[in-house]
């Protein structure tokens, strides 16, 4: 059917910041969209708060609004742009539930807004639990059992009916918090009656546990014909009770017959139909008990979803392009498969190798976090594999994950229960003994029990132990198939190190082992040589990676989409050709500290250079990414971004340079060993690299341009660091070098603290220097970016920090232009920045970090590489700082470019950071030198309040316009709170504060009503938060030290979605805002209209796209 | 484990280990998309003379089942595969794959490169082929394969059709059925009335008969050189063609009489009934580059305009431009290469389909075939 004629303009939702359970998979999706319906001549309108996103570059769409993803925003937008249709299912749950929201409120009615993918009444039928039930029973479909309950006793004849083990789920709570599993009648007793006081209506839902059971999603689409195909199933390694995110995932469904995957199908097409999606992709999620086959529906997202973004990777079938298609009418035997050309997209992709999603997590930013692993998401990241057998991709995908391993252990970094395997010979040892000991067997077993992140390794050691695969079945209800693939990786390895130990290397078991997805670290480790020797033998012996085709068809037909993943086998498919190439690295598995940001940056450098004409090469392992999309660069490697997979392309492509400082610190580290293989590094000289890395070379350097730097040692010892941190004097800023994300980076108070975190330090720094720095404390932070050709560098912009000095850069609120800096103290920070660029030659960007104190500028660091503002300052300034970088890099000069001129922009952007602490129940939420946060928003406002407001908005952090506000901040602010007080009472707020902050405030003539602390008794105001009678919290931690009940407070407040501001920069930045807002009211004005108005400016420096 | 190597004869040869039993085997070598559904592609009498190719590298994962074979034995060749595995994950499962192979003496070959060979395929067409795991002679195996006999022009459907006729009643497991139940279906009621028909055997496949069942039909199977007298004889309603190996053409005793029974009786064919029909009618087949072997072609229904993904299984086509226009009307096309997927006769009781709508493997998107079948004998609408 041809597309729609009546439908002329469409608003696409984004899904806003990225946060755990919502990466930067909607931006590719988002993206894909906006590319697909353009292409069928619609106009298209876009709102999205995340600056990092490709879909947000102004080139994407028609009109861009970075602004706040409310319904309010969306009302404003939509009176501006009357677009005729909403396409809700690209943005995630974000999307989706602001689109319900809009509807509900009558804003689409108000305005004739059609939703189109997927309607109001589908939605409801997918999400509301209720109705989803009602509808899989009308169509037959099986789902857990399940029972409401209003009392114990009710609660436990259900149980009795439906049989333990049961999940009790209280009805209207927020977060679901007060559910939990219960094997017998005294724990469920336990359970339901907290349950009951937790729900607002008394009322539990007992359901019918399907913890253990085999877990399978499938990927479908269907048009408006009905049409309906199957993209992708997958089947999970974990079972379920484990989140789909946080588990390790596989493609194609390895362990159904023919007839128990086509029943799933049926039951799939009959959701996708019965729900109502019209048009587009869905997710459904089954379970499948591993005795008896019962097969339950267990949920289905009437959208694309993480899994839609990992199933078009997985597959080479663009799910969301397609999806936008369907939306506007067509159908699937209309559009052409892509890859293959000349078949069309209505059929089901057959792929002839398999996939191993892995998913990356960050507990070691968060100290006392729970790391178990539960229904409740907490990974920030994944990695994608792809091999010829499951073995061989969950190796890959291992070595992928950048925890520094090189595959399913046999790396010196096997680590159990606490003890580290880092030598060969600790190894041998550990398998001897695990053969014998008995009580470690016990050990492991116990631990296998209770999922983890480290589980994988923890099943090889099960193996060493000698349990069996039915053993370790029965402890961790992984499927015996998969514990048989780990099983051979084993054997494997018990055949490498017995022949290692003759000092003779078999080829036809390297080549084996290659099969098996080994890397040649770990068989460099098994055999006492280095991973290049491991590297020349199989180069000497022909046995080299070959690469295959992702084609969607299992090479039924020719495929002419270059996608290609590595293998050991015989025929190599990737074609070399003679243009001039350049190989991209990306930046692997989202995590904090390394996410979109860089992969945005990758994509621009792709784009850059195609337009000069270069074959490009993207190299990336992230399934969630835009650079990872097929058409992104001229060929894509989905590899592991280590140096054996890279050199082993290298091999194949020769290319002309390689781009590694885009990517962010993955492929920097990389970056010394490629040059050592004759590689060509473009931009920045590795030598600088080092100099900037280098503390000595770096003070030196200082030195020389006259920079001042705070005082600081490098120590390898704890003993050094006592000596070096009473000599400059506490507190210090202690850190690991050559790490991103600040971590491990902490502000050290006094000797105690030191000692606590001295051992932590140097683990995370892996043998390399600690560094000691002088904490300048109450210092205003400033980021300068910067662009250089080695001879003319040109300012991005300069960022100045909301907080005070002490926040990582990652997690501080900025401004662009500064807000509070003199026009004397700007252009003394240009000029340092570019003194600095000259000095090391920058090539490309470079982003330096200062601290501001008493007037006096001091240089924290130097990052000659693309920083994490990159992409919010190309869009605050209307310039693509990062395909120029990628332009200068391989040559062109900035005059050539056009940019010779700093551009200021007339209106402010405020950048704020979003964390992950609801996730994370009990961990202190305040902010420091170790980044935490996982995504970020941008707003836009003349007004710099107004942005303010806005950033607070968008980062889901809304500040109340009236009711309570609690204060409590340590001594030495309570004096300075005043003035924050007294303005908030005059808005109208009331205030309540603990009695240290009262005493000070009411001597000051502010009125405050004083609440117990937690150890005072009830009512305190932790039951105040959790009766939300209170609005925001104003609360600035003491120091670094035990678990107060300040954090509890602060993380209390976090769990009920109350905005908790933690330092007084803020707190003045957010009273000011408010007011702001109170006199002016909120405006949208879209990106193009803002570099419009900016155009003068731009029209001086002649910029050429 | 034993080595063994396939030969192909324009000179490809592939050296990997050897499973099921050891010896040697010709046949042409052809692939299969199918990610799952193994066991119904090894027992499909389709597969007689041909060595199969798994693109999907991790096979025998759910080892192998009674309830999922599609008839009493395994037909193909020869079976070809990256990773056999021999542990078995599935609640269901008897034995696992390379048990069953031995038992069967089935030669197979596993740990080469399948998608080269499947790419050589696709870029040359199917191959004569030999594999062996007692002459471990490349060059020679190549000169066996060259003289081994091509599939074309041979009748394979002797080798496969049933001895003596017999009646067929037996049904999928409950849960397996499709429609599944709770599922509203135009045609499960209990109150349809039953009609008889024969069922002509060039290699059934045993869920046709299923199906059949399923559907409200009393079937009596009988041989493929089963006169059209002798069909006539056991006054059935109507007459189903079922599927079969290797090249129609020389099954010429199977259109031949299926001719005579045109526009006497209800007429449905599928795969090697489709390409009966279309050679009764006075048409012609060709031989297809590599054939269509998988479970997700898709197919337009040209008349309702939607797409169903198929279950696929044949090298040979019926060339719709040989068949007379007036007559017959094209009811399906396959949508990856345009070709024949489908007729019906104008003017009498007569359809057939190229592809698989009993499934198995395969998805279920045609059981709506079978409902036309129903029709068509009930009441005469096709």
């Amino acid at each position: 059917m041809p597309k729609r004629t009546d439908i002329k303009k469409i608003l696409i939702i984004g899904s806003g910041p990225i946060i755990i359970g919502q990466g930067c998979e909607f931006d590719y999706s988002g993206s894909q969209a906006c590319k697909a319906l353009r292409e069928e001549s619609y106009q298209v309108v876009l709102v999205n708060s995340n600056p990092a996103t490709i879909m947000t570059d102004p080139e994407v769409a028609d009109r861009t609004y970075i602004e706040p993803i409310t319904s309010e925003v969306l009302e404003q937008i939509i009176e501006r742009e009357r677009p005729d249709a909403c396409l809700a299912t690209m943005g995630g749950q974000t999307g989706l539930n602001t689109a319900v929201e809009a509807y509900e409120k009558g804003i689409f009615d108000r305005y004739g807004v059609e939703m189109i993918g997927v309607n109001y009444a589908a939605v409801k039928k997918a999400e509301d639990r209720h109705e989803f039930q009602q509808a899989m029973q009308r169509i037959g479909l099986d789902l857990p059992r399940s029972e409401c309950a209003y009392s114990v006793e009710e609660a436990i004849e259900a149980a009795k009916r439906i049989g333990f083990p049961v999940v009790v789920r209280p009805s209207f709570t927020l977060g679901g918090s007060g559910s939990g599993i219960c094997f017998n009648e005294d724990s469920l007793r336990r359970v339901v009656r907290l349950g009951l006081e937790y729900s607002i209506v008394r009322e539990v839902l007992i359901e019918e546990s399907v913890l253990g059971w085999k877990e399978y999603e499938l990927e479908v689409m269907r048009d408006c014909r009905d049409n309906f195909v199957v993209i992708c199933s997958i089947e999970n390694f974990d079972p379920m009770g484990i989140h789909t995110g946080d588990s390790i995932t596989v493609a194609p469904a390895q362990t159904l017959t023919d007839k128990e995957y086509q029943r799933m199908r049926d039951a799939a097409r009959r959701v996708i139909s019965e729900i109502g999606v019209e048009t587009g992709g869905s997710n459904i999620q089954f379970a499948v008990h591993p005795v008896t086959g019962r097969m339950v529906v267990i949920e289905m997202n009437p959208r694309v979803s993480r899994s839609s973004a990992l199933a078009s990777k997985a597959t080479g079938f663009p799910i969301a392009k397609f999806a936008a298609k369907l939306a506007v009418g067509m159908t699937l035997d209309e559009i052409p498969n892509d890859i293959t050309k000349y078949t069309p997209a209505g059929f089901e992709p057959s792929i002839d190798y398999c996939v191993v999603k892995v998913p990356r997590f960050a507990f070691e930013k968060f100290e006392g976090v729970d790391d178990t692993l539960s229904t409740q998401m907490k990974s920030v990241g994944e990695t994608m594999a792809i091999g010829r057998t499951f073995k061989e991709a969950l190796q890959k995908g291992l070595r992928g994950l950048e925890i520094r391993r090189s595959g399913l252990g046999g790396d010196g970094r096997d680590e159990i229960f606490g003890e580290e395997i880092s030598s060969k010979e600790a190894l041998l040892k550990l398998i001897d003994r695990a053969k014998q000991d008995e009580p470690l067997r016990e050990k492991i077993a116990e631990y296998l029990r209770i999922p983890k992140s480290d589980r994988p390794f923890y099943i090889k050691y099960a193996f060493y132990a000698g349990l069996t695969s039915q053993e370790i079945f029965e402890l961790t209800k992984i499927d015996p198939w998969f514990l048989e693939q780990i099983r051979q990786i084993v054997e494997m390895e018990r055949e490498l190190l017995s022949v290692g130990a003759h000092g003779r290397a078999p080829l036809l078991l390297l080549r084996k082992a290659k099969q098996f997805g080994f890397s040649d670290q770990q068989i460099a480790f098994y055999w006492d040589q280095t991973e290049s020797d491991i590297r020349a033998l199989r180069r000497a012996h022909g046995i080299e990676a070959v690469y295959k085709l992702v084609d969607t068809c299992a090479a039924e037909f020719k495929a002419y989409t270059p996608y290609f993943y590595s293998t050991y086998e015989e025929e190599d498919e990737s074609v070399t050709s003679e243009k001039k190439k350049i190989m991209i690295l990306g930046g692997g598995p989202n995590r904090i500290g390394q996410g979109i940001e860089f992969d945005y940056c990758c994509v621009h450098a792709a784009l850059a250079l195609k337009e000069l004409g270069y074959e490009t090469i993207m190299v990336n392992s992230n399934p969630e990414t835009v650079s990872t999309d097929y058409d992104t660069s001229d060929k894509l490697f989905f590899e592991p971004l280590t140096l054996e997979d890279v050199l082993n392309i290298a091999d194949r492509e020769k290319p002309d340079g390689l781009v590694v400082q885009l990517g962010g610190q993955t492929p920097l580290n990389l970056s010394s060993g490629l040059e050592a293989a004759g590689l060509k590094i473009l931009g920045t000289s590795t030598r600088s690299i080092y100099m900037a890395e280098d503390r000595k070379q770096f003070r030196a350097l200082l030195d020389k341009l006259g920079v001042r730097q705070p005082k600081s040692e490098t120590v390898f010892t704890a003993e050094e660091a006592f000596q070096v941190a009473q000599a400059i004097g506490y507190p210090v800023l202690i850190r690991p070098s050559f790490v991103l994300g600040g971590r491990a980076m902490e502000i050290i108070y006094d000797d105690v603290q030191l000692k606590k975190y001295i051992r932590h330090a140097v683990e995370a720094s892996d043998r390399k220097p600690v560094l000691i720095d002088k904490f300048l404390e109450n210092a205003i932070e400033v980021d300068v970016d910067l662009i250089g050709d080695g001879k003319n560098f040109v300012v991005g912009g300069v960022l100045e920090h909301i907080e005070e000095a002490g926040v990582h850069s990652g997690d501080a609120a900025m401004a662009l232009p500064p807000f509070t800096l003199s026009k004397k103290l700007i252009s003394e920070l240009k000029e340092k920045t570019k003194q600095l660029a000259a000095e090391l030659d920058i090539v490309g960007l470079m982003n330096v970090q200062y601290a501001i104190q008493d007037g006096e500028i001091y240089c924290l660091e130097v990052n000659p590489r693309a920083s994490r503002t990159v992409p919010f300052v190309s869009k605050a300034i209307g310039i693509p700082l990062a395909k120029l970088a990628a332009k200068v890099m391989i040559g062109k000069t900035l005059k050539e470019l056009g940019f010779t001129e700093e551009v200021v922009p007339r209106h402010f952007s405020v950048k704020e950071s979003v964390f992950p602490f609801v996730k994370f129940p009990g961990v202190d939420i305040i902010l420091s030198p170790e980044m935490k946060s996982t995504g970020e928003v941008m707003a836009i406002d003349e007004d710099f309040d107004l942005a303010v407001y806005k950033s607070q908005q968008a980062a889901y952090c809304s500040v109340p316009v009236s009711g309570r506000v609690f204060i409590s901040v340590k001594d030495e602010d309570k004096k300075k709170v005043v003035p924050v007080a007294q303005e908030l009472l005059r808005l109208g707020y009331e205030l309540v504060s603990t009695q240290g902050t009262s005493r000070v405030l009411e001597a000051h003539g502010v009125k405050t009503e004083v609440v117990k602390k937690i150890a005072e008794g009830h009512p305190n105001v932790a039951d105040k938060i959790r009766a939300k009678e209170i609005g925001l919290v104003i609360n600035t931690p003491t120091g670094k030290g035990p678990m107060l009940d300040e954090a509890k407070i602060r993380s209390l407040a976090v769990s009920f979605n109350i905005p908790c501001i933690t330092t007084l920069n803020a707190a003045r930045a957010i009273v000011r805002a408010v007011k702001s807002f109170r006199k002016r009211g909120l405006t949208v004005k879209s990106l193009q209209e803002y570099h419009e108005l900016n155009s003068n400016v731009i029209a001086r420096t002649q910029f050429r796209r | 484990m034993p080595k063994a190597i396939l030969g192909l004869e324009d000179g490809l040869v592939f050296e990997g280990s050897s499973f099921g039993v050891e010896g040697e085997a010709y046949g042409e070598v052809v692939f299969n998309t199918s990610m799952s559904g193994y066991q119904e592609i090894l027992t499909d009498p389709s597969y007689k003379g041909q060595i199969v190719t798994m693109t999907n590298p991790h096979i025998g994962n759910y080892g192998v089942n009674q309830a999922d074979v599609e008839s009493r034995r395994p037909w193909v060749e020869g079976f070809v595969v990256r990773e056999l595995s021999s542990v078995v994950s599935n609640w269901r499962s008897e034995m696992s794959l390379p048990e069953y192979l031995a038992n069967c003496k089935i030669i197979g070959i596993q740990g080469i490169d399948t998608r080269k060979l499947v790419k050589h395929l696709r870029d040359h067409g199917a191959k004569k082929g030999v594999l062996s795991t007692v002459d471990l002679d490349s060059k020679r195996l190549v000169v066996k394969a060259k003289d081994s006999p091509s599939i074309v022009g041979i009748d394979l459907v002797k080798e496969v059709t049933c001895e003596k006729p017999y009646d067929f009643r037996e049904t999928l497991p409950s849960e397996f059925h499709w429609p599944a139940k709770g599922m509203s279906t135009s045609y499960a009621g209990p109150k349809r009335r039953e009609h008889f028909i024969v069922c002509v055997d060039g290699g059934i496949k045993w869920n046709m008969l299923r199906k059949l069942n399923q559907h409200n039909f009393r079937v009596r199977v009988v041989p493929a050189n089963t006169t059209a007298e002798d069909i006539l004889e056991l006054k059935p309603e109507g007459v189903f063609y079922s599927n079969g190996p290797g090249d129609p053409e020389p099954v010429t005793y199977l259109w031949g009489e299926m001719r005579k029974l045109i526009g006497k009786i209800p007429i449905f064919g599928i795969c090697l009934g489709h390409q009966m029909v279309g050679l009764a009618l006075g048409g012609r087949t060709f031989k297809l580059k590599f054939g269509h072997r998988g479970g997700n072609h898709p197919v337009l229904d040209l008349k309702s305009k939607r797409v169903e993904i198929t279950s696929q299984n044949h090298g040979f086509c019926v060339d719709m431009d040989s068949l007379p226009k007036d007559e017959i009307e094209c009811t399906h096309i396959n949508l990856n290469d345009q070709t024949l997927e489908g007729l019906r006769h104008k003017k009498y009781p007569l359809f057939a389909v190229q592809y698989h709508p009993e499934n198995s493997p395969g998805p279920h998107d045609s059981d709506y075939l079978f409902s036309r079948f129903y029709a068509m004998v009930d009441h005469g609408v096709w």
